[in-house]
């Protein structure tokens, strides 16, 4: 039933996801839904893998109390992680008023990438996150991949922003104050409607952040193989 | 323990005097090749167009057959008859196309366009409408550059002036080339001239009778024109004349000062709709009317560059007799600004000009009285065949002197035009023929014409490919030896001597082979010599390099920049090539520099280095990782790193959009505040610039006191603290003059006037005096003499063995400077044994910063007058980002006591980024509209007269005043760590337990840190680490220029090249100049202060000794 609503409407279908569920959806043209959407999934993952794995389990206390604190926690970290992003990205020279949603669903997404997996992994324990991301501070493989994850999350958004300047015209690259001028202009108003424009702001960056992550994905399995002599992680 | 002797020490001062000569020379040298490659590489890519001096004549006629009127023998005949006998040319500056367009009578429904410059010329429209065959409007478009002098040649030779020329706006020359005014005065027409007085150097002593006016002072709107119109209808009455020439300035001086959009201009182009309406009222029969702007202006109200609005101008032309057979298409025809040139040559009867490549609007040589369309169309033709006979002569006689035309194109076009002057003169013979042929005959014409036009504009860009490469070599060879010699300075072993010798070796070898060639009476190009000693002097080094390479070095050894400091010199290498990154740099840049800084604070995390170990869990963390002790803790580096990208961010409000993104809002925060409409907003923003002003004042006072270099009664010091209050007073107060000097009573305006220009020129020269007390004097120590009670002298603890670890170091160090001062004090006590006397220098260790940041203060208050009002609050940012910046940095470096010191790579890349981000938030981009023209008259309200260096330098201090700044600057890198150690161990090591009892020991007094004492101690590496840090700054700019320059070179035919690249090459290469020049200053003040301080160690031990 879903299925049938969907190809012959899209001006341009999804790239990676078919839109089973969404009427128009594509990832350039509906960008923030397919954030939100790739935030959620990450997240369920990510939460999933926890509650299956359980790579700390050696908690003392599992009272429910403690529990719900350490839950709610874990969404106040989230948060503030999503906020200090947000300061970050306008600090680098995202516009401070306009497009803040863009901006802050970005920091959303970036946030899933790095901060939920060490939420999930390390639970909200700042000085643990700290002594994974220095040298010779990891004690398990799982911290090893956490390591790499969000390393490349971050090296994938941070390339992402070069295209930006570029002027191949793409929509997925322009420049915000392009948009607006590519608004106004008739061939952008007919083709997508008059009021309907493509938000264009965290695009790149964002996809970059993806590719990062997945690449990170992909890597860590490779690299913890192919370094599995030299790793000999001290218990503490 | 370490024996010291001070003897030994004053005995080592000649030899490293001898090093710091060897410093200076050799930083000389690596500039020189540096300059040569640039040099070189500029003459290979920004060629010149050949003038040709060759001259057109009544007698001579441009080509063989007969000349269509020739044969009459009218009076006053020459190539044609001509139609008017006299000619008034109204040239008012920056009149853009729409300024002068008529507008549609709008319907009362619709709201009236109310922009200042709509709709104001109403005579032109007035004229249009009623005699539509005595008047046409067209859109003339210029060539680029759009600047006046340029224009004013091609207005009158007919010619393209080339790119090269638009450097010489300021040094106007006379032009040797053939032009319409030598035309007329080898005629023995009376040419008058009124206006700008540019035109006095273009064509001295051309003119009849001329009245010059100041055109230099862009602010003044109306001398000009007032003056013109005090002599013009006077000057047109008398009718002493043949050619009026009438250049008004007053709608560009308008457009520079206020914009387009401003009230100002509606008053200025009314005012010059009165004067067409006036000259239309009194022109006679045989006189024609021609008004034309010399190129438009942007949104912003500035020329110079190739947008659709700086080349669309306004030409309009009218006759009191009927010239036009047709009435005017309803949209202005658009006509090449050239084409005036035999147009008004033909019409006067003069021969066209030599080098003319314009093409005739053929519609005015149609005969309006006979109405045969026939005999119109031949005299069309008769006119376009003349002129394509001339462009053919000068084709020929052009091609014969330089080879730079394409051959192919220029047979291809010889052959056309062959065709169609047989098809005319097939036509002559059979007057009556088909309407068609003659058709056929115009275009081909026509045709020919054309493709000239865009073959030269396609030719005189050509580039001597050779010399590019050379140049570009030579680059890359003197940045490889930076690199080379950087990182032989940083091992132990490095001595100065073979450097000198090398480089002496391959000096005078190329300096005789240059002596043999002179003797031998080979002419050569100073550029071309240059290079050659330069790169025969780089030989012998190469070669060494080349030796010494395989035995001992590892291939690895050549590339010492870590991994990620050369990713992002690569990133940045590589940006130049894309001229989407090199028009976003102003935004590429702070991205690149805050990365590098968050790169910075992580690899610190990585290392360890920013917690104290105790918080990391592993305790083998803070023994094996950790090289030194966490000299900061994690907050403070990260509120050091999160203050920097907010300073960063904040400067990036001062952006000036690139013309290439038309939706980018430029920051209005970089106009003047004169040009500010309201009052209360006007006095807020006086008093933040004011505040910034006292902001800075007080943070650089601050800073001296803390490291109490405030205290001495040196001169230097006590003019910073009396001198630089009245600087900052005397800006303020040229600021409150300059904002609102409109606005100033009439009978204060001579005050005014006389403050504007004493006010800035009293700022400079008390910086200029500051500095020279500086370079007297810069030892800003206090000393203490007193008379005491004979002290006990100090415990020394024993220590023996070789320091084990960084512990260690930092105990045993003072020990030994404490030793030291107690052998000294000994010694004196010997020698004078009556009452000792203890000498007490304070703050002895923060003397070269001290002395550096006070140059740099005094360097930019200068520099902050030549800047808009707010751009004070860019200065401050980038004082303090700078300040952040090092402490950063410095949390990073270790303190190699008594060994090598280095700058590290990361340190001396943020630093050449930050310079490159300060240029853009000071409201610059490299292209050449955006120059601040304003800067010429800070202090000079009237102008410079003939002199062209002044207003050459304080624009170009203007624009490269980051730069400067920076790279004055770039010795506090080397400084900064060693000024930063006196809070760390000290704090924390003495509670640490390990030393407790000598701990208790010390003498509070005796607690003067080391500091940059240390840099002292070790005279000779000292002076390598100098070496090394400026050859590491002068590598990362020289990769930048290397990469403009092949960037230049490779995308030679790119679109963009002369919008983006060309200009960017000459920024980045005049940049490069000033930064070497800057950089060369800091350091010789650096070896300046330690020259000052090992003489006022002497003078101390000989007062004491006597």
């Amino acid at each position: 039933m879903p299925l049938s609503a969907s190809p012959a409407a899209h001006t341009r279908p999804g790239i990676f996801i078919p839109s089973f569920f969404l009427e128009n959806f594509s990832i350039l043209e509906t960008h923030l839904t397919w954030l939100c959407i790739c935030s959620v999934f990450v997240t369920a993952v990510n939460l999933l893998l926890y509650l299956v794995v359980k790579p700390n389990a050696s908690s003392k206390r599992s009272s429910l109390s403690y529990k719900v604190t350490r839950f709610l926690k874990c969404c106040i970290y989230f948060l503030m992680s999503c906020f200090f992003f947000h300061v970050i990205f306008v600090l680098y020279g995202a516009p401070l008023i306009e497009l803040v949603l863009e901006t802050f669903l970005f920091a959303v997404i970036l946030s899933t990438f790095t901060t939920v997996p060490c939420l999930c992994l390390l639970g909200p324990n700042i000085k643990a996150w700290l002594r994974v991301f220095s040298r010779n501070g990891v004690t398990s493989i799982w911290e090893n991949s956490l390591q790499i994850t969000t390393i490349s999350s971050f090296i994938g958004t941070w390339l992402g922003a070069f295209p930006i300047p570029l002027d191949w015209e793409r929509p997925w690259q322009m420049a915000i104050e392009r948009k607006y001028k590519m608004c106004t202009s008739l061939y952008v108003c007919t083709r997508h409607g008059a009021s309907h424009c493509p938000q264009v702001w965290p695009i790149s960056c964002t996809l970059g952040a993806t590719f990062g992550y997945v690449a990170g994905l992909v890597i860590s399995p490779l690299w913890i193989y192919w370094n599995r002599k030299q790793l000999t992680y001290k218990n503490h | 323990m370490v024996p010291v002797c001070w003897r030994s020490r004053c005995a080592s001062g000649r030899r490293s005097r001898m090093q710091k000569i060897s410093v200076l020379l050799f930083l000389a040298w690596v500039c020189f090749l540096f300059y040569a490659g640039i040099a070189l590489f500029t003459s290979g890519f920004l060629l010149t167009r050949l003038e040709l001096t060759n001259h057109s004549s009544c007698q001579e006629p441009p080509g063989p057959g007969s000349l269509p009127w020739g044969s009459q023998g009218k009076p006053g005949a020459c190539w044609m008859a001509s139609r008017f006998s006299r000619l008034v040319l109204v040239l008012i500056d920056a009149l853009r196309f729409d300024f002068a367009q008529p507008q549609p009578s709008h319907s009362p429904g619709e709201p009236p366009v109310s922009l200042p410059f709509l709709g104001k010329l109403n005579c032109l429209q007035r004229i249009l409408e009623i005699q539509p065959h005595h008047a046409r409007l067209y859109q003339s478009k210029a060539d680029p550059p759009t600047t006046t002098m340029q224009r004013l040649k091609a207005l009158t030779t007919g010619s393209l002036p080339t790119f090269i020329d638009a450097g010489s706006n300021f040094a106007s020359h006379a032009i040797v080339e053939d032009n319409l005014i030598k035309q007329l005065a080898s005629a023995g027409r009376r040419v008058v001239f009124m206006g700008d007085d540019t035109w006095k150097d273009l064509f001295p002593g051309a003119f009849s009778q001329a009245f010059f006016f100041p055109s230099f002072n862009v602010r003044d709107l109306h001398t000009v024109d007032n003056g013109i119109l005090e002599h013009l209808y006077p000057t047109m009455d008398s009718g002493e004349w043949d050619m009026l020439i009438a250049h008004f300035l007053g709608v560009d001086h308008c457009g520079h000062k206020y914009g387009p959009h401003h009230p100002e201009m509606a008053k200025k182009l009314s005012q010059m709709d009165q004067v067409i309406q006036g000259l239309v009222e009194r022109l006679e029969n045989d006189t024609l009317l021609v008004v034309i702007g010399d190129h438009g202006m942007t949104m912003t109200g500035d020329h110079g560059g190739d947008s659709e609005l700086e080349i669309s101008a306004a030409l309009f032309l009218y006759s009191p007799k009927a010239l036009f057979p047709g009435a005017p298409p309803e949209e202005p025809e658009i006509v090449p600004q050239i084409s005036l040139v035999p147009t008004l040559a033909l019409l006067l009867g003069l021969p066209i000009p030599f080098g003319n490549i314009g093409e005739v609007m053929a519609e005015l040589f149609s005969e309006v009285e006979d109405s045969q369309s026939h005999s119109s169309a031949l005299a069309q033709a008769s006119a376009l065949h003349l002129n394509a006979q001339q462009v053919s002569r000068f084709l020929h006689t052009y091609s014969a002197a330089a080879q730079d035309l394409q051959v192919k194109e220029l047979h291809r076009l010889q052959t056309l035009f062959n065709k169609a002057s047989a098809d005319y003169q097939r036509l002559l013979q059979r007057p009556q023929g088909p309407e068609a042929a003659l058709q056929t005959v115009i275009t081909e014409l026509q045709q020919f014409l054309r493709g000239v036009r865009a073959m030269c504009i396609q030719s005189w860009a050509r580039f001597s490919l050779g010399r590019m490469a050379g140049g570009a070599a030579l680059m890359a060879a003197a940045c490889f030896l930076c690199l080379l010699v950087s990182q032989w300075a940083t091992s132990p072993g490095f001595c100065f001597r073979p450097l000198l010798t090398l480089m002496a070796c391959g000096l005078a070898g190329t300096i005789v082979c240059a002596g043999l060639l002179t003797t031998t009476g080979l002419k050569l190009d100073p550029v071309v010599l240059g290079a050659m000693a330069a790169a025969g002097s780089l030989l012998p080094f190469l070669w060494k390099a080349w030796a010494g390479w395989g035995s001992r070095r590892p291939l690895v050894a050549l590339l010492p920049i870590p991994g990620p400091v050369l990713l992002f010199l690569l990133i940045r290498f590589a940006a130049f090539f894309s001229d989407s990154f090199v028009v976003a740099e102003a935004r590429a840049t702070p991205f690149l520099l805050g990365s590098l800084i968050l790169l910075l604070i992580a690899q610190l995390h990585w290392e360890g280095k920013l917690l104290p170990p105790k918080l990391l869990t592993i305790p083998r963390l803070c023994f094996s990782a950790s090289t030194g002790p966490p000299r900061h803790n994690g907050t403070h580096a990260l509120g050091l790193g999160v203050g920097l990208l907010l300073c960063i961010r904040l400067a990036g409000l001062f952006h000036r959009c690139p013309e290439e993104t038309p939706a980018c809002h430029s920051s209005p925060w970089l106009s003047p505040l004169a040009s500010m409409v309201g009052g209360r907003a006007k006095n807020l923003w006086y008093g933040a610039c004011v505040g910034a002003l006292v902001a800075l004042l007080a943070a650089v006072r601050l800073w001296l006191r803390r490291y109490s270099n405030l205290k001495s009664p040196e001169p230097s010091v006590l003019f910073v603290r009396w001198g630089l209050p009245l600087m900052a007073l005397g800006t303020a107060a040229y600021w409150a003059l300059a904002s609102g000097a409109d606005e100033a009573p009439p009978r204060l305006r001579a005050l005014v006037a006389g403050a504007s220009v004493v006010l800035p020129r009293a700022v400079a020269g008390l910086a200029a005096s500051g500095l020279m007390l500086l370079l007297w004097r810069p030892v800003t120590v206090l000393v203490k003499a007193t008379t005491g009670a004979p002290r006990t002298r100090t415990v020394l603890t024993p220590f023996s063995g070789p320091p084990t670890s960084r512990a260690d170091l930092d105990y045993v160090v003072p020990q030994i400077y404490r030793h030291m001062q107690e052998e000294f004090r000994g010694r004196l006590e010997r020698t004078k044994s009556q009452g000792p006397l203890t000498v007490a220098a304070c703050h002895l260790g923060s003397v070269y910063s001290a002395a550096m940041v006070t140059a740099l203060t005094l360097l930019a208050f200068p520099l902050l007058l030549l800047h808009a009002e707010r751009i004070s609050l860019v200065f401050l940012l980038l004082f303090l980002q700078s300040f952040l910046l090092l402490h950063l940095l410095a949390a990073g470096i270790p303190i190699t006591t008594p060994g090598p010191f280095t700058v590290p790579w990361q340190a001396v890349s943020a630093w050449a980024l930050m310079a490159t981000q300060t240029f853009y938030s000071m409201g610059h981009q490299p292209v050449f509209p955006a120059i601040h023209w304003h800067a010429a008259f800070v202090g000079f309200p009237e102008g410079h007269g003939s002199s062209t260096w002044l207003p050459a330098l304080l624009v170009g201090a203007n624009t490269f005043a980051s730069h400067l700044l920076f790279a004055v600057g770039c010795p506090l890198l080397l400084l900064w760590p060693f000024l930063c150690e006196n809070q760390g161990p000290r704090k924390r090591w003495q509670p640490l337990g390990r030393n407790e009892a000598e701990a208790r020991v010390r003498p509070e007094e005796e607690e003067e840190p080391l500091m940059e004492m240390r840099l002292r101690d070790a005279p000779h590496h000292f002076n390598a680490a100098l070496l090394q840090l400026s050859l590491k700054y002068l590598f990362v700019l020289g990769i930048q220029i290397l990469a403009c320059a092949l960037a230049a070179s490779i995308l030679r035919r790119h679109l963009m090249v002369w919008k983006v690249f060309a200009p960017k090459f000459i920024f980045e290469a005049m940049g490069f100049i000033v930064s070497s020049v800057g950089l060369f200053l800091g350091i010789a003040l650096v070896m300046r202060v330690d020259g000052a301080v090992s003489s006022w160690f002497r003078q101390l031990v000989l007062a004491q000794q006597r």
